[in-house]
């Protein structure tokens, strides 16, 4: 499933959360789980044992899942076998993408399913190879852009972008805050200024309130510590469901309809 | 020793010079960070560009460097263990440096550039204590904050180093992630930089990192192999010796070594330990900002490396080493713990010296070779020591 032509067919505020590939022996129950919940597009994350841009919360995550055996062979082979009618997006580091080549990594996200990529420590300048292979295999490759994103660099990340544009809302890493930070709403009425691709924020997006306050400026959220602290605390795929329902109730009571339509 | 075939001059000529505006050292080294640090990187360089440039700057640096760290540092003919060894050692004594290695020239220089960019406060990862140790002494000096990550199995095996670093005005932060060593030490602060970017200069403490990093940082230790090379061309009536040694974690003391001699027609040997050995058993991989070789299995995960120097503990190598490598420029090879530890008794008793554990592996790998067809008898042997025993005491306790 085409994973911008997907959100753009939401005609809702974007609901996107993540889950570490893994964590638990049920962790593709979770992806059900958001799938009732009213998730517009899942992101998985495919562990790597140093993730420079995760807190503790995704940091354990990460462990656990590894501490299993997890592999991106295994996450790619469960998932491809499921049929939750929600676009998928893998997140993870580029030692992984390269450790075949960017080519057979994005083959590999193809054949089971999942149509969109995120590498955050794949900025601009480092971009280009994993750009075309992620095109070659239909895969849209999302760029993340940030706080202290100058005006310039932030066009070309919007322009060179596929999927949506990941507005990273706070200066910092993955992990719940006590609030919205004032960067998010800045960063993304910045891009929404200079492209009409969906803007998504995401790191620190706690809460139902931080969810609605976001999506003034977005056409959405990542929600990702908020769910894999309740995960690793044992919360099971019902409970978080119902947790995360109440957010996209809370952004459809708010929002009549999408900016993006 | 003098039948060695001359470098090709293209190797000259390009060997060791700027990297390409993309950072790279050949295929290796680059940016890779968070969209967030992209800005703070280019900061960083466009500062070292034009400090570097700046006579200034140069004179300032140049003068902490003798005032403060005691530069230059001695060179040491090894006579008693040279005559052992068959071999003709000279040491490059950078154990007399100030705080006891050359984490110290690094230091400096970055404190300094991290002053002229208007930053309060040091960010800095450390192994065995050095680089920490080195960066609380030049926050002191300038009056910058320093907040210092460490594995906490680190801090367990360098406690001698964490109370230096407390008394110097340091805080120390015990990091528990992964290997709890060196790695998960530079993910740690590379983590918290991204919050606070606008205030923090992150002082990396080897030729590794992103652009420009392993590039500056080899330039700011480049004075070891400047002052060996003057220092060697009166010792020896060659002028250059056949060999040039120096111990690899991430390489910084081996960078700024070869740095000085990579023109000439002396054998570069980069000694990384076993347990570590990137170059030996790495493959290429992207960790902490760069591309180069790290240790990883065949799913791409980082792999833990082992080492009785905690210095060393790292898994990957710094970018131009790798590259070095490829070209052949450079050669790299490994030695294990025991080899260490009898190569640090051995110095101490044949020369009066108590070297680091990093700093022994270089030594460890003279004594092995000396003799061989590695290492004939005869050649001429510059190595470097880049630092003192001191912090090693409680480890060597455990084992001898
Ligand atoms: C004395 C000493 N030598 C060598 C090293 C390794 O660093 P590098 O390879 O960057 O010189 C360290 C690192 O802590 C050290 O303390």
């Amino acid at each position: 499933m085409n994973l911008e032509k997907s959100l753009r067919a939401a005609n809702r505020k974007l609901l996107i959360p993540y889950v570490t590939g893994g964590v638990t022996a049920n962790w593709t129950d979770y992806l059900t789980a958001y799938a009732q919940a009213g998730a517009d597009a899942i992101e998985i994350g495919l562990p790597f044992s140093d993730p420079m841009i995760d807190g503790s919360t995704v940091q354990r995550a990460s462990d656990v899942a590894l501490e299993r055996g997890t592999t991106v062979a295994k996450i790619l082979a469960e998932v491809s076998t499921l049929d939750i009618g929600v676009p998928l997006a893998a997140m993870t580091y580029y030692n992984l993408v390269q450790r075949t080549s960017p080519d057979a990594f994005c083959r590999a996200l193809a054949e089971a399913g999942v149509g969109g990529l995120i590498v955050p420590d794949v900025p601009l300048e480092e971009a280009a190879e994993l750009e075309a292979a992620a095109k070659d295999n239909g895969v849209d490759l999302v760029l993340l852009a940030a706080p202290s994103t100058p005006p310039a660099r932030l066009a070309e990340i919007a322009a060179r972008s596929r999927g949506f544009i990941y507005a990273v809302s706070v200066m910092g890493i993955t992990g719940e805050r006590a609030a919205l930070a004032d960067t998010a709403g800045r960063l993304a009425a910045d891009l929404k200024a200079a492209t009409d691709r969906p803007v998504v924020l995401g790191i620190g997006i706690s809460t139902a309130e931080h969810a609605v306050e976001a999506s003034r400026h977005a056409d959405g959220v990542v929600i990702g510590s908020s769910l894999m602290r309740r995960v690793l605390d044992g919360a099971t795929p019902d409970e978080v469901r119902d947790w995360l329902a109440t957010v996209r109730t809370a952004l459809d009571q708010e929002f009549a309809h999408s900016l993006l339509a | 020793m003098t039948e060695l075939s001359p470098l090709p001059r293209f190797e000259v000529a390009t060997a060791m010079s700027e990297p390409s505006e993309a950072g790279r050292f050949g295929e290796y080294g680059g940016r890779f960070v968070p969209e967030s640090l992209i800005p703070a990187c280019a900061a960083v360089e466009a500062a070292f560009r034009s400090a570097w440039a700046d006579p200034e700057f140069r004179r300032n640096l140049d003068r902490l460097l003798a005032v403060h760290a005691g530069r230059p540092t001695a060179l040491t003919p090894s006579w008693r263990l040279s005559a052992e060894l068959g071999i003709n050692l000279l040491l490059k004594r950078e154990d007399l440096a100030h705080t006891g290695s050359h984490k110290i020239n690094n230091v400096l220089g970055q404190a300094l550039l991290a002053r002229r960019m208007g930053k309060t406060k040091l960010l800095a990862e450390t192994g065995a204590g050095q680089h920490g140790v080195a960066t609380a002494t030049a926050a002191a000096l300038l009056g910058l904050e320093a907040t210092i990550f460490m594995g906490s199995r680190d801090i367990e095996r360098q406690s001698l180093n964490v109370f230096r670093m407390k008394m110097l005005g340091a805080e120390v932060v015990p990091v528990d992630s992964g290997s709890r060593t060196l790695k998960d030490a530079c993910t740690e602060a590379l983590r918290n930089w991204v919050a606070q970017v606008d205030d923090a200069y992150y002082c990396v403490g080897s030729v590794m990192g992103p652009h420009p990093y392993p590039w500056m940082v080899r330039e700011f230790q480049r004075v070891i192999g400047d002052e060996a090379r003057r220092q060697v061309a009166t010792e020896l009536t060659t002028g250059v010796p056949d060999y040039v040694v120096a111990c690899v974690g991430g390489g910084s003391n081996a960078a700024g070594t070869f740095a000085g001699f990579v023109d000439t027609s002396a054998q570069l040997i980069g000694v990384e330990a076993e347990g570590g050995a990137a170059v030996a058993f790495g493959r290429v991989g992207v960790m902490h900002g760069f591309r180069s070789l790290v240790l990883q299995d065949d799913e791409g995960q980082i792999g833990e490396a082992h080492s009785i120097a905690a210095g060393l503990d790292y898994p990957g190598i710094g970018p131009e080493h790798a590259h070095l490598n490829d070209s052949g420029r450079a050669r790299y090879v490994y030695v294990n713990d025991d080899e260490v530890v009898a190569a640090v008794v051995r110095l101490a008793r044949t020369e009066g010296i108590f070297a680091a554990l990093e700093s022994s592996h270089a030594l460890a790998w003279i004594i092995r070779a000396a003799g061989t067809g590695e290492l004939p008898q005869g050649a001429n042997v510059l190595m470097t020591l880049s630092g003192r025993g001191d912090k090693d005491i409680s480890a060597l306790m455990e084992v001898l």
